[in-house]
């Protein structure tokens, strides 16, 4: 007799990635989550994806699953807003590194202040590859696309350390050819009560392949400590996403703080006669 | 439109005035003072005794964009009649610093008094030494207010009976030594009026911004974010103290992206959200908006006008963002504008917004502006009659955008146990999967254009166009918003009629066309420097005559207005 079969996660809808991309270890990975969670008692159906636009985007297509396909940078605000409206959903957020870090930091950053209990996931790889390559906050010094031809002479952003001061509680940083990493990575964050930010690591195959330079330079760093700030900061500081490495993988940083959404159920109330008590006060 | 909103309003009155003061029946007080006086709580106080007595009132409120020193003044008209408007004469003259009776003096009218802190202004009228009175009762300077304020119904001829339980009402902090202090100045005081009391119910009182905070809890929201922003921060400061009471969740995130964003998690995970903000925080929400009208996710956005361009004059009033909230927002997707004058239309169309967005599935705005949001006004203690919002059940499996003979699919919210809802800002196809099929893209463009079919059709057949005054005169004069407050009170006067949309967009074009039916001479009042609406009625084949434009920031009092109509009649 076969088990009862499970309506599959993967959507119908034609994937359009490069061969090679970096995007399908993270929906591998993904899957395997969801697939645990639902293990562990959380139903696909508490499970809603938010995304912004550009090639990682495109994930929440192809999981058929809940998702709100949101705008370039703007992952977080709608995630913020559906765990407010329903604490009981899981909202998981896939972001790009020019779409997250360019044109939502200020999200990114106020939703660390404010220990938004939602999950977010950066496909970093560090270079805008919708629009066919320009740079982005993350790419590399010197880095020439086609809106800086003469190369850029700017120092990539370290996301973990602006993560680590804006108050995030959950810091990690994965890569997309460690899949049993970034499934656990994944899957903590997920699990972890507060804002969870994961940098993911990826190639982008067309613009910007930097695979053997991250083989050969990633190590998975110790978690013995990632409760003390000062560790965090320092794991956080061994790379600066420059061209010299080590690059430390895994989780740097994992506190308990209260957040959003705030306790506290809001009861519906007879709007009518809260209206008319409201009016007769000020009468 | 439901027709309980005017169900209880009467702007004709009997009585002709003769004083740029107006007449019996009415009476207006300017008080002022400089910024941080508490010169806004002191308008309150006497506008709210003056409504426990049973009268209508208005109060407009004139401050700069600052927190310390510059000028700020009150107008408060109270009258035997609904009012949304103020005279550019008063009866009485409140002065707590110099400028206001440099300022204001030449208002008053025969008869009329200055009120005066003799510690700090010279002219002559009822002067009092208020910082001794405070002094002698241990109070402190914000105290002075409450004196002056007792001082004024002195001089009107009410009695301290009267009086004292409303003061004991409306100062609820340090009660018993603001009542001392008040009894003391109104010793000093000599009556010399004695006006009506008309008795009846206390009309409760509320700015413009707590009309339509109160109208989108009727319509039954549960959240409002905004970002601050004058002049609708007012909305925000109202829903937030009462946030515990009626259940809803308030909050001000990062910024107006942020606001709007946020709101539409909200409104995709099923809850009921508004949010509210100016001009510029507009500007930075309309790649939400249209994020809304592409994904068909119903949000209800307030916006009340103040004078730009940019940062213009944050604390003065325009009408000039009509035409741009009615296009904002790239491609092309339906939209509900609407604009209250009065409480009741506040009420009733604030709540009607949650109804239009949620049923349509659209942005339903509300276009306010400093004048009426800022303004206070009393108004009915009865709620007006909300319909429910009628949904259609959703078919399984489920699709987000069921393709449907109105343009409206079926709302489903997450989490379902065997369903999902996918919502997208790309091109998408009836299950909300990314497409970029032409056949698709149009299919989807025309659901969108059967939706706003629907919506013309269904504001059609609702009161969208006030009229009053003469219905059959040959002069008609189109105002909309506040504005609408000043014409209102010309219309009985004059010899026009005053044709006024409630609904802006889609423009009730078939109502409209029928009120302005055999009119010679159609004059546009506005507040803006190109004329907005007139562009709309051009829109439509209709021609304009005059354009009577005020763009200073400033609302018209009722004879600047008049001399105005009259000059082009």
């Amino acid at each position: 007799m076969s088990p009862p079969s499970t309506p599959t996660l993967i959507s119908q809808a034609k994937n359009t990635w490069c061969p090679g991309c970096g995007n399908f270890a993270i929906q591998h990975a993904f899957r395997n989550v969801v697939e645990q969670l639902e293990k562990e008692g959380i139903p696909r159906e508490k499970i809603v994806l938010v995304s912004g636009i550009g090639c990682h985007a495109k994930i929440v297509d192809y999981f058929e699953l809940n998702s709100f396909y949101s705008l370039h940078g703007r992952t977080i605000p709608v995630a913020t807003g559906i765990k407010m409206a329903n604490p009981d959903l899981k909202v998981i957020c896939f972001a790009g590194d020019g779409d997250l870090y360019a044109e939502g930091l200020d999200h990114l950053i106020h939703a660390a202040k404010r220990n938004v209990d939602i999950t977010v996931i950066c496909h970093n790889n560090r270079v805008y590859g919708l629009t066919t390559g320009q740079y982005t906050p993350t790419s590399p010094y010197g880095y020439r696309g086609r809106s800086t031809p003469n190369g850029i002479h700017e120092h990539p952003i370290n996301i973990i350390e602006i993560m680590l001061g804006a108050g995030a509680t959950f810091v990690a940083r994965a890569y997309s050819r460690n899949i049993p990493l970034l499934k656990r990575v994944i899957h903590e964050a997920i699990c972890h009560p507060g804002f969870a930010h994961i940098d993911v690591l990826q190639i982008c195959a067309t613009f910007l392949n930097m695979t053997s330079f991250y083989d050969e330079h990633v190590y998975e760093t110790s978690e013995a400590n990632i409760s003390q700030f000062e560790v965090a900061c320092r794991t956080g500081q061994q790379w600066d996403y420059s061209d010299k490495g080590p690059i430390p993988l895994g989780i740097f940083y994992k506190i308990i703080r209260p957040g959003l959404p705030e306790g506290g159920e809001h009861k519906p109330v007879e709007r009518k006669g809260a209206v008319l008590e409201i009016i007769r006060r000020f009468s | 439109m439901h027709t309980s909103i005017q169900g209880n309003i009467h702007y004709q009155k009997e009585l002709n005035c003769h004083t740029e003061a107006g007449c019996v029946g009415e009476f207006s007080v300017l008080i002022g003072g400089k910024a941080g006086d508490g010169i806004s709580q002191a308008g309150q106080l006497i506008s709210s005794v003056f409504s426990s007595l049973g009268y209508h009132v208005y109060q407009y409120v004139d401050y700069p964009s600052l927190i310390r020193g510059g000028h700020n003044f009150c107008i408060i008209r109270a009258a035997e009649f609904p009012v949304a408007a103020f005279r550019s004469g008063i009866n009485a003259l409140i002065a707590l610093d110099q400028q206001t009776v440099d300022l204001h003096a030449r208002k008053l009218s025969e008869g009329g008094v200055i009120i005066y802190d003799s510690d700090r202004v010279r002219t002559s009228g009822e002067g009092i030494s208020l910082a001794p009175l405070i002094q002698a009762h241990e109070g402190i300077p914000i105290m002075g207010n409450t004196a002056i304020v007792s001082a004024l119904f002195r001089y009107l001829g009410l009695s301290w009976k009267c009086i004292e339980p409303i003061l004991r009402k409306k100062l609820p902090k340090q009660t018993e030594k603001n009542l001392q202090i008040a009894r003391a100045a109104w010793d000093l005081i000599t009556p010399k009026w004695a006006i009506p009391v008309p008795g009846g119910i206390s009309r409760p009182f509320f700015s413009g911004n707590e009309w339509i905070g109160l109208g989108l809890l009727l319509g039954g929201l549960d959240a409002y974010i905004a970002y601050p922003m004058t002049p609708s921060s007012g909305i925000l400061h109202f829903l937030a103290s009462v946030a515990d009471e009626t259940g809803i969740q308030v909050y001000h995130p990062e910024s107006e992206i942020a606001v709007i964003l946020m709101a539409l998690g909200f409104s995709y995970a099923g809850k009921k959200v508004a949010v509210g903000t100016s001009g510029g925080g507009f500007c930075l929400m309309t790649e939400g908006l249209s994020l809304a009208g592409q994904a068909e996710i119903p949000i209800v956005i307030i916006v009340a006008q103040r004078t730009g361009p940019s940062t213009g004059l944050p604390t003065y009033t325009a009408q000039s963002d009509l035409m741009f909230i009615r296009h904002a927002g790239q491609g092309e997707f339906p939209r509900w504008i609407a604009a209250p004058a009065t409480p009741q239309e506040a009420l009733f169309l604030s709540a009607e917004a949650i109804r239009i967005a949620w049923q349509f599935q659209i942005p339903a705005i509300i276009l306010s502006d400093k004048s009426f949001s800022e303004g206070l006004f009393t108004g009915a203690s009865e709620l007006p009659d909300i319909s429910p919002i009628s949904f259609a059940d959703p078919a399984f499996p489920y699709r987000r955008y069921e393709d449907t003979q109105d343009g409206i699919s079926p709302l489903l919210f997450p989490p379902h146990p065997h369903e999902i809802v996918k919502v997208n800002s790309y091109t998408h196809d009836v299950e909300g999967i990314t497409t970029e099929d032409p056949h698709i893209t149009m299919l989807m463009a025309d659901k969108r254009k059967r939706k706003a079919r629907a919506l013309q059709e269904h504001i059609d057949v609702q009161e969208s166009v006030i009229i009053a005054g003469e219905k059959s005169a040959p002069v008609c004069v189109i105002a909309w918003g506040s504005v609408r407050g000043q014409v209102m009170e010309l219309v009985t006067d004059n010899s026009f009629r005053l044709v006024s949309p409630l609904i802006l967009e889609p423009f009730p074009i078939k109502t409209f066309k029928a009120a302005i039916e055999g009119s010679q001479k159609i004059i546009i009042v506005e507040e803006s420097a190109t004329g907005q609406i007139d562009k709309i009625l051009k829109e439509h084949g209709i021609t304009p005559d005059e354009l009577i434009l005020r763009y200073d920031g400033r609302p018209s009092s009722i004879e600047e207005l008049q001399n105005l109509i009259r000059r082009v009649l």
